[in-house]
């Protein structure tokens, strides 16, 4: 073959046909996936645009569809997920900067590792009857919602604690040399350092985990949160509901009425899930830009 | 800044004639501030550093060379502990810092640490600001108090050769300055440290010819204030800029000297053979 002249290459036409029509496949599965949650998206706010107004989100339930709102389930929600946060963010951030930064590797630490895995996994029921027999009955805070938000913290602790391993895992490991070489403590470099660089992979985990929270509605029943509601908790003892179970509530109702009233829950608890997202992008640009 | 003429500093003869070889020849040794006594190093049993005794004399440049895998880099994380961060790591022998053994159960490895600067292959500046990023040993040591910070941080980076280009850039990142711009960022963190003893592995190996000609002048400004032991792979810069050589190869210390003597009558065949470059 002289040179300069172009060399055939096998079975070419083949193979491009066969990434044509790859991508359509995977073009149409993505816009199928695109579609449903469209289509579900505009079911429901036909369904639940007409209930949603001022007085929606500021009247309590009511056996009359015209007069029922959700201030009570969205204040409940609200205070649960706070909570939630304030429980589990601390105690799931410390437990990954130990795993990763403090422990030595050993039988025990595999042992925590396993388990914390496998606890990701368990069904959200099951927290919910570990919830009542610890914190309702056990140390008897009743059906209150920092019982409530304790049992959800154990629910999301696995997911927080995986991802912020990960984040602290992939700050490089010549950062905490250079650290350390300067003569810093192991916290002091954790500290300045490995979590700052964490800081947007953990919080896009604790996003996560905290939508998760707020969706759960089977540990809630489970321990006892209530489904009528005429008060707004007015402190961590104080008893509670929260969106999906007034939802849920309005659902198992005959009358179209309720369903509507339903409708127009779950665009409230899609708007607060939306807003907590843009929170956390938020936070992680302003982090990103900083460096 | 740099007086020579840009042209000149891609070709390393006449960089190296242009340096006059002002070394301590003949001297007799200054004492050593750092010393190994029979140090072995083994990751898990394999033994990487094998009972080397070599003294590191104080206020000279040292340069560590031998061929890749022979346990340099090893040898030089012993002198501030930093090979306690490897797992499975185990060590025998003494390192002596004024005769004090720096294993010693009464020695916090962070202190040590703290006088014993190390800047790394890889420049790795903080995702901070630069004032940030030569501040912050000082500060967290408690060097000097806050308000004293501006001043040392400039005489650093000064020492460094870099605060003409980033005086007015203070408050920008660390990692947006370029490669040879970090790494003297990093050698003015450590710097600021007020160290007696400053250990660089291969500090000028992801470089270019002018950022790496910039580290050289550098290393002989400091020189008369500061320890200096470097590891290299590059033989001319070894030659250039270190007053005494120490050869290892697999592990072992075949050689130490006067660099002239080693680069120019080795007493091993194999220092020899790897100075002239016939093997490594
Ligand atoms: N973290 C580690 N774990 C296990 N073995 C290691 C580790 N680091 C180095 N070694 C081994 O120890 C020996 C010496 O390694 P070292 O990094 O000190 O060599 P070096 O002389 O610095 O090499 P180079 O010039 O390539 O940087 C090598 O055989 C290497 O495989
Ligand atoms: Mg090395």
């Amino acid at each position: 073959m002289t040179a300069g002249e172009w060399r055939g290459v096998p079975n070419l036409a083949r193979r491009h046909w066969q990434s044509l029509w790859l991508r359509r496949l995977f073009q149409a599965l993505t816009w199928l996936g695109v579609m449903l949650l469209a289509i579900l998206l505009f079911r429901i706010a036909r369904q639940g645009a007409v209930w949603l107004d001022w007085d929606f989100l500021t009247s309590f339930p009511s056996r009359f569809p015209a007069r029922a709102g959700i201030k009570s389930a969205l204040a409940g929600t609200l205070w649960l997920i706070g909570l939630t946060a304030l429980i589990s963010v601390p105690v799931g951030v410390a437990a990954a900067v130990y795993l990763e930064e403090f422990s030595r590797a050993g039988r025990l630490k595999t042992f925590i590792e396993v388990n914390i895995a496998n606890l990701a996994g368990v069904p959200s029921i099951v927290y919910g009857i570990l919830g009542l027999a610890i914190f309702v009955r056990g140390i008897g805070l009743g059906r209150s919602v920092l019982a409530g938000a304790l049992t959800m913290s154990l629910l999301i602790l696995p997911v927080i604690i995986i991802a912020a391993r990960e984040a602290i895992k992939a700050v490089p490991q010549s950062l905490r040399q250079g650290a350390m070489a300067l003569g810093a403590t192991r916290w002091l470099t954790v500290r300045h350092h490995v979590l700052p660089g964490a800081l947007p992979g953990i919080m896009t985990g604790v996003i996560l985990a905290l939508s998760r929270a707020i969706g759960e509605t089977a540990p809630l029943i489970m321990i006892g949160a209530l489904s009528y509601v005429a008060f707004v908790p007015e402190g961590p003892m104080d008893g509670f509901t929260a969106l999906p179970i007034q939802i849920f509530n309005w659902t198992a109702r005959p009358q179209q009425e309720f369903h509507g009233l339903a409708a127009g829950g779950i665009i409230v608890l899609l708007a607060v899930l939306l807003l907590m997202n843009a929170a956390a992008v938020a936070v992680r640009h302003r982090f990103q830009r900083r460096r | 800044m740099d007086p020579r003429p840009q042209g000149v500093m891609m070709a390393p003869e006449l960089t190296a004639a242009e340096k006059p070889p002002e070394k301590h020849l003949r001297e007799a040794m200054p004492a050593p501030i750092l010393e190994t006594r029979k140090l072995s190093i083994f990751y898990g049993r394999n033994e990487a550093v094998k009972k080397v005794s070599m003294p590191v004399p104080e206020r000279r440049i040292t340069a560590i060379i031998g061929p890749s895998g022979c346990g340099k880099s090893t040898l030089l994380r012993a002198f501030n502990r930093m090979n306690e961060f490897i797992a499975d790591v185990s060590m025998a022998g003494e390192v002596l810092y004024r005769g004090r053994n720096l294993y010693g159960k009464d020695v916090d490895p962070v202190e040590v640490r703290a006088r014993i600067g190390m800047v790394f292959q890889k420049p790795n500046p903080f995702p901070k600001s630069i004032f940030q990023n030569v501040a912050w040993g000082p500060h967290i040591n408690g060097l000097v108090p806050r308000r004293e910070l501006p001043e040392l941080v400039e005489r650093s980076l000064n020492q460094a050769g870099l605060w003409g280009e980033v005086k007015d850039r203070l408050g920008e990142s660390g990692l947006s300055l370029s490669g040879g711009q970090q790494q003297r960022l990093c050698i003015a963190r450590a710097l600021a440290m007020q160290p007696e003893i400053i250990l660089m592995d291969e500090p000028a190996s992801a470089l270019d010819p002018v950022s790496t000609d910039r580290i050289e002048d550098l290393l002989f400004e400091l020189r008369e204030r500061y320890t200096i032991v470097i590891v290299t792979h590059n033989m001319q810069q070894a030659a250039r800029v270190s007053d005494y050589t120490a050869f290892m190869d697999l592990g072992v210390m075949l050689e130490f000297g006067v660099t002239d003597q080693v680069f120019t009558r080795p007493r091993e065949k194999r220092t020899e053979d790897y100075v002239t470059g016939r093997f490594g």
